[in-house]
């Protein structure tokens, strides 16, 4: 397993390197020029001089390598050095965002915390809530709760984000005015009263992605406990004298969450696509936010890294999920 | 095989139906038969007989909806399995009864070792802790005859043949040391030399625990090496039972008889083809009020188009569900 864990990430690193390069062509080739927004009263030359100054006169096979060198080893050097006080980096050049001037890291590291938050605890949630609905929806199948169960998996499947985040908004900040429909990145929480301030100011963004969540593995995991369930393993286990809760939660649910938990692992970078929409509904500063304000501005670094950084975390949970898929299943082995 | 003695298992006038979209189907139909202890009942039939729903009825392993046992009774220890409390039938299933399925390949768990498998009814039913489970487990893999046991109880399922996961069964069935083992087809799945291994081990183990056996089986074969009784089911009836000599020397009912014609043989003239019982058999979706073998049968006269027959008593243990009378060649009085 660890031989081929290695093989795997030193076989992810070209597939990184190719993948920076398509987005990086992709940027490259779209329309928008970062100088768009400038007054139209800078005259010409002047313009030509700051675009050089931002290194845009360089074609990109100039460029290209540039970024990876300033991603891969400069970033690095930098992070080294602010940790253990060496002095790697010195002198060189930071990737640095065209809107703010500011690193590009500097900013992602102020904006991932308030991401993590509300999508990382979203999809605890929604996990967490899947699972047992899941499992009782098979169990109980045709029952009045895995009805419910479908009913709610439809609606999470089909309501879109930007339109169960507006109807919560409207109903509970503006008609019931129970929770804050804006989130504030500000709150430091220091005190019982802080800390239910930002549970507050969560629980929306995590419900609205959450439900999605939901509805996704809830349904994986019932039909995979459905295809489960019907197998001669589990009379055999009946026929042992095994009690209904170790038939089900032992031998039926190690062997269902063979396929469920790859679609976990595989879902966590498309709930980060997915929350690029909600923290714009209720003006969560975060990744996502970034993104979009960056792609306004034709911020090509900041949007080439934060692109990116999704795609690295892409091809890590694939190489998690088939990991994970290793370990709860013993008929595949990598070795 | 001891006669006369008090009977394990007794089983009276079990019926069971599945409700399916079409209509109910009658799959099991008042069907007795007792069980002595040290003693090896065969059961035959087609498929679709009703054999192991028969016996999957008594544990209640069948999945209710569709299944349902409507009446009977199953005596075992002086209790009616069919009206004991979820726990005290999970405490004979796996404890006192023992049970092999037909298919080894998808019968165990796959994501278990196979010692695991093997020690969760001794925990559950003989209180047995982890150490004590793990010996008495090995133990139980060298009796069915897995070599390297002690090496082969960290495996899963995937690194043993079919053969040897029947014997893993086999060892899990009787893990508890039971008084009943019902083996449902447990040699159908494997080839014919695997086969005749597990009936020796079967044979073997039965002699030397003492336990009684049911053994389900389409193979007249097989029966005729290891049964000392034999039941023939047809559409969820028994039509004929008897001492195993006596079924084969003198078979009454036209269903067993055609039956053993079925058998191919090696000696003497080579038949041109061979014999198979024409028609198919009945899918039961009323509760039978005429004999269910009619329409294939050889003998077959007005009476069985209006009655089902009762399973006449032919002494020395022997019985048959049929109108007409082998041993006289003519219609049997009612």
């Amino acid at each position: 397993m660890l031989t081929y864990t290695i093989r795997r990430l030193l076989l992810s690193i070209p597939t990184l390197i190719f993948i920076a390069f398509v987005i990086f062509m992709l940027l490259e080739l779209a329309p928008g020029d970062p100088m768009a927004q400038m007054p139209l009263t800078i005259p010409p030359e002047v313009k030509e001089r700051m675009r050089a100054a931002l290194g845009l006169d360089q074609p990109w096979w100039v460029r290209f390598p540039l970024w990876l060198n300033q991603f891969f080893i400069v970033e690095p050097q930098y992070w080294i050095d602010s940790t253990f006080g060496t002095s790697f980096a010195e002198g060189k050049q930071r990737l640095i965002s065209f809107q703010s001037r500011s690193p590009v890291f500097d900013t992602i590291g102020q904006r991932l915390p308030q991401t993590l938050w509300v999508v990382g605890m979203s999809y605890v949630v929604g996990v967490l809530i899947a699972l047992p609905i899941g499992i009782i929806s098979a169990y109980k199948q045709y029952s009045v709760f895995d009805q419910a169960g479908t009913f709610v998996s439809m609606i999470g499947f089909s309501v879109p984000p930007f339109f169960s985040g507006v109807l919560l908004i409207v109903i509970f900040s503006v008609q019931l005015g129970w929770l804050p429909s804006i989130y504030d990145t500000t709150l430091v929480v220091n005190s019982w009263d802080t800390f239910m301030t930002q549970l507050r100011q969560m629980i929306m963004p995590v419900m609205v992605l959450a439900l999605q969540t939901t509805a996704q593995v809830s349904r994986y995991m019932r039909a995979s406990m459905l295809d489960n369930l019907s197998q001669d393993y589990v009379r055999t286990a009946r026929a042992k004298g095994m009690s209904e809760s170790v038939v089900v939660l032992k031998h039926v649910l190690r062997n269902s969450m063979i396929p469920v938990v790859t679609v976990i692992a595989l879902g966590i970078p498309s709930i980060f696509g997915g929350a690029i929409i909600t923290e714009q509904i209720f003006k969560v500063n975060g990744l996502g936010q970034l993104l979009i304000l960056a792609l306004q501005g034709n911020d090509i670094p900041m949007v080439m890294t934060i692109t990116f950084l999704l795609a690295v975390l892409i091809v890590m949970m694939n190489l998690i999920a088939d990991i994970l898929y290793g370990i709860l299943d013993p008929r595949i082995r990598y070795d | 095989m001891p006669d006369g003695a008090m009977p394990v298992l007794d089983v009276r006038d079990l019926k069971t139906v599945f409700r399916t979209r079409g209509g109910e189907v009658h799959a099991v139909n008042d069907v007795s038969f007792s069980l002595k202890a040290g003693e090896l009942l065969g059961v035959v039939g087609e498929s679709g007989s009703g054999k192991s729903v028969t016996m999957m009825s008594l544990l209640g392993l069948l999945p209710s909806p569709p299944a349902d046992v409507r009446h009977g009774t199953v005596t075992f220890e002086g209790q009616d399995l069919l009206h004991v409390s979820p726990e005290t039938l999970r405490s004979v299933r796996g404890g006192k009864i023992g049970f092999v399925f037909q298919d080894p390949m998808t019968s165990l768990n796959p994501v278990y070792p196979v010692g695991f498998q093997i020690m969760e009814p001794l925990r559950k039913h003989m209180g047995l802790n982890k150490r004590e489970a793990t010996v008495r487990a090995q133990e139980l893999l060298e009796l069915v005859g897995i070599p390297d046991a002690k090496r082969r109880l960290d495996d899963y399922p995937h690194q043993f043949s079919g053969g040897m996961r029947q014997r893993v069964m086999i060892a899990i069935a009787l893990a508890c040391d039971p008084k009943v083992l019902i083996a449902d087809e447990p040699t159908t799945a494997l080839d014919v030399t695997i086969q005749a291994q597990i009936l020796e081990l079967m044979k073997e183990l039965r002699d030397k625990l003492g336990m009684a056996v049911i053994w389900i089986t389409h193979d007249l074969g097989v029966i005729a090496g290891i049964a000392d009784r034999v039941m023939v089911m047809y559409a969820g009836q028994v039509v004929e039972h008897a001492p195993v000599h006596e079924l084969f020397s003198h078979p009454q009912h036209p269903y067993t008889r055609a039956l053993l014609k079925t058998i191919p043989t090696i000696t003497g003239k080579r038949a041109a083809r061979l014999t198979i019982i024409e028609g198919q058999p009945p899918i039961m979706t009323s509760p039978p009020n005429a004999c269910p073998f009619r329409d294939r049968c050889d003998v077959a006269f007005d009476r069985c188009a209006r009655e089902n027959p009762p399973r006449y008593d032919l002494g020395d243990g022997h019985d048959a569900a049929c109108f007409y009378d082998a041993r006289t060649g003519g219609p049997r009085d009612a």
